[in-house]
């Protein structure tokens, strides 16, 4: 079900370090990594659910485990990777907050993409047809949806708070349009965010040390 | 090609034959003891390349023998292995020097207990020392080593050849650089020693077997070692596969009222039984299923399958398994797998839907052939084969 919103792979681009160890999960056909390992040297690997997914990942040359986001991240060592890449696929897992803490166990740095339930569009949906939303970046009816833990960009800055996270960069994803980097606590950008993608590490680990602890604006283009 | 000297160090690039290392190299073995002379019978498909880098050596499941491609030189059969390996095809002799060694402990040319204890000038029989399944790795890292090969590109094998796999990775991770592990697993359950063990009571309950020394009276367990086949090959089946296969079908209009091959899967497996009996030595499957369920790879680790990995990390592994296998079913491939995520390795990993239950890696299986497509073509890119 990955998306709908493809500008976030641009800005994961953007944000990965060259020559890094990454790790992304819901890699669907391998398209991120194999971008990522092309432009940026990384050492990729990939979890799908899959079988096709996987078999299309091999023929890319890319290491791809066939499992799920749920259950198959906890037998990867702690700190096994330099970035856990969680591209629109956090709103269709079954347990997100031990998806998002596993993330961060198993990688420095985690990058977390998801659509937005708190856009305008969504709230007009819901207040003026009293019906669940069909946008751009939730296409499907409720009753075939794979997204089952929607959010708001404030409910996910909570459980970020929750969890102990710090939040390096923000960035609001519009399809066809460049990434535009935000503050994700201002109010106005959980109105007008069609989807939205974060930088998160840990607070009080080595990790952040070499970075800036507020948002860094210049990472992302707009 | 019969008398290879061990000190040959150019790579022998026909098409195979028997190494005979001389008794002063012995093969080690994990119960303590050593195997000497040593015969390792095997079989080669396209040459090594110059900077010998391609070579590529193939794991035998339990029954299986070396001549997993081509045809067989006796019986002209097609090779075991034809769906995968051949021209256009995921190994393929053209890229690859393809090594196929019939195990020890085996009965295709390989020394097991039908060969001559030069002790007694007789079969060995019984006085066969028990083997594992490293003990097969270690002769087959012997040959490899005689035949002028350094690194192996790859070793691929399913079932028990996937074992041997494992083993290779476990033993002698810096000697490969990618490895394919398919429908297999890390250790034998309960239930896979459980079949093995009615199998050889099977073997050794026949009168015919003589406590092992059946070549000396010369005479055959065959009616123990066919009963032994049939129980282990529906282990090797899906209940589906028997049931569209076969159904309630029966041989004849009617029913016998007796105990006649009624049903079309009693006949069905009596010829599977019937037509291994031809070719297959009781004895060595007694000590090749022995090896199996002495497997535990985890063992010599601490309990810790990913320890076995631990120097593996540079290695690329795929691992494949089947929907419908329930002799070495998706979940103990996955223990693999999670194992070689622990362990930091380059691990691929897919499960295949299919209804053919375990044999199916040796069948028709377009995903198998897709994924390990796309790993060999990634891994010769990586090794700069073409």
């Amino acid at each position: 079900m990955r998306p709908v919103i493809r500008e976030d792979f641009k800005e994961i681009l953007r944000l990965v370090r060259p020559g890094s160890r990454v790790l992304d999960v819901g890699c669907g056909e391998g398209e991120l990594l194999e971008i990522l390992a092309q432009e940026k040297q990384v050492d990729g690997r990939g979890v799908e659910i899959s079988p096709e997914g996987v078999a299309a990942g091999l023929s890319r040359g890319l290491a791809v485990v066939q499992g799920d986001a749920d259950r198959d991240l906890d037998h990867f060592a702690a700190k096994a990777f330099d970035y856990a890449v969680l591209s629109q696929t956090l709103q269709a897992v079954r347990n997100p907050r031990h998806v998002l803490s596993e993330l961060l166990r198993i990688a420095d740095r985690a990058i977390v993409s998801f659509p937005n339930f708190g856009h305008w569009r969504v709230r007009w949906s819901l207040v003026s047809r009293g019906r669940m939303p069909e946008t751009r970046a939730l296409p499907e009816p409720w009753w075939s949806t794979p997204n089952i833990h929607l959010c708001t960009l404030a409910d996910f800055l909570t459980l970020c708070e929750d969890l102990d996270l710090r939040i390096d960069a923000c960035a609001a994803l519009t399809e066809g349009r460049p990434a535009r980097a935000i503050d994700p606590t201002r109010p106005l950008e959980n109105w007008r965010s069609e989807a939205a993608l974060f930088l998160l590490s840990r607070r009080g680990e080595g990790a952040g040390s070499t970075e800036p602890q507020a948002p860094r604006n210049d990472l992302f283009g707009g | 090609m019969t008398a290879a000297t061990a000190t040959m160090k150019e790579a022998f690039c026909g098409d195979g034959g028997t190494w005979r290392f001389p008794a002063s190299q012995p093969l080690q073995l994990d119960s303590g003891g050593q195997l000497a002379p040593l015969e390792v019978a095997y079989r080669t498909y396209g040459k090594l390349n110059t900077d010998k880098s391609n070579a590529v050596l193939v794991c035998h499941a339990l029954t299986g023998d070396q001549h997993c491609a081509g045809e067989h030189p006796v019986s002209g059969k097609p090779g075991w292995w034809n769906r995968l390996i051949g021209p256009g095809l995921p190994l393929d002799p053209a890229r690859h020097f393809i090594i196929c060694s019939n195990v020890i402990g085996g009965c295709m040319g390989s020394t097991g207990p039908a060969s001559i204890n030069p002790e007694t000038g007789q079969a060995y029989g019984l006085s066969f020392p028990v083997i594992t399944i490293a003990d097969m790795v270690r002769a087959q890292a012997m040959l490899v080593e005689a035949l002028g090969v350094e690194t192996l590109f790859a070793v691929v094998g399913g079932s028990m050849g996937g074992m041997q796999v494992l083993q290779w990775a476990a033993d002698y991770p810096e000697k490969i650089f990618s490895a394919v592990i398919i429908a297999s697993a890390a250790r034998h359950s309960a239930q896979n020693i459980a079949f093995h063990e009615v199998g050889r009571q099977a073997v050794m309950a026949d009168p015919d077997w003589r406590g092992g020394s059946y070549a000396l009276h010369g005479v055959r367990p065959e009616k123990g070692l066919a009963v032994a086949r049939m129980a282990a090959h529906i282990t090797y089946l899906s209940e589906p596969a028997l049931q569209r296969k076969f159904g309630r079908e029966l041989q004849r209009d009617g029913l016998s009222w007796g105990f006649d091959a009624d049903f079309q899967v009693e006949s069905y497996l009596r010829h599977q039984g019937a037509s291994f009996v031809d070719r297959f030595d009781a004895n060595s499957y007694l000590y090749i299923t022995r090896a199996m369920d002495y497997f535990d790879l985890a063992q010599g680790h601490g309990g810790i399958l990913a320890e076995a990995f631990k120097r593996a990390r540079n290695v690329r592994f795929c691992v494949l398994s089947f929907t419908t296998d329930w002799l070495y079913p998706t979940a103990e491939n996955r223990h693999i797998v999670r194992a070689l995520n622990a362990a930091g390795a380059r691990a691929s990993f897919v499960e295949i839907e299919s209804d053919k239950g375990h044999d199916a890696f040796l069948l028709d299986e377009p995903v198998m052939n897709a994924a390990l497509s796309g790993f060999m073509a990634s891994a010769d890119q990586a090794r700069g084969i073409s």
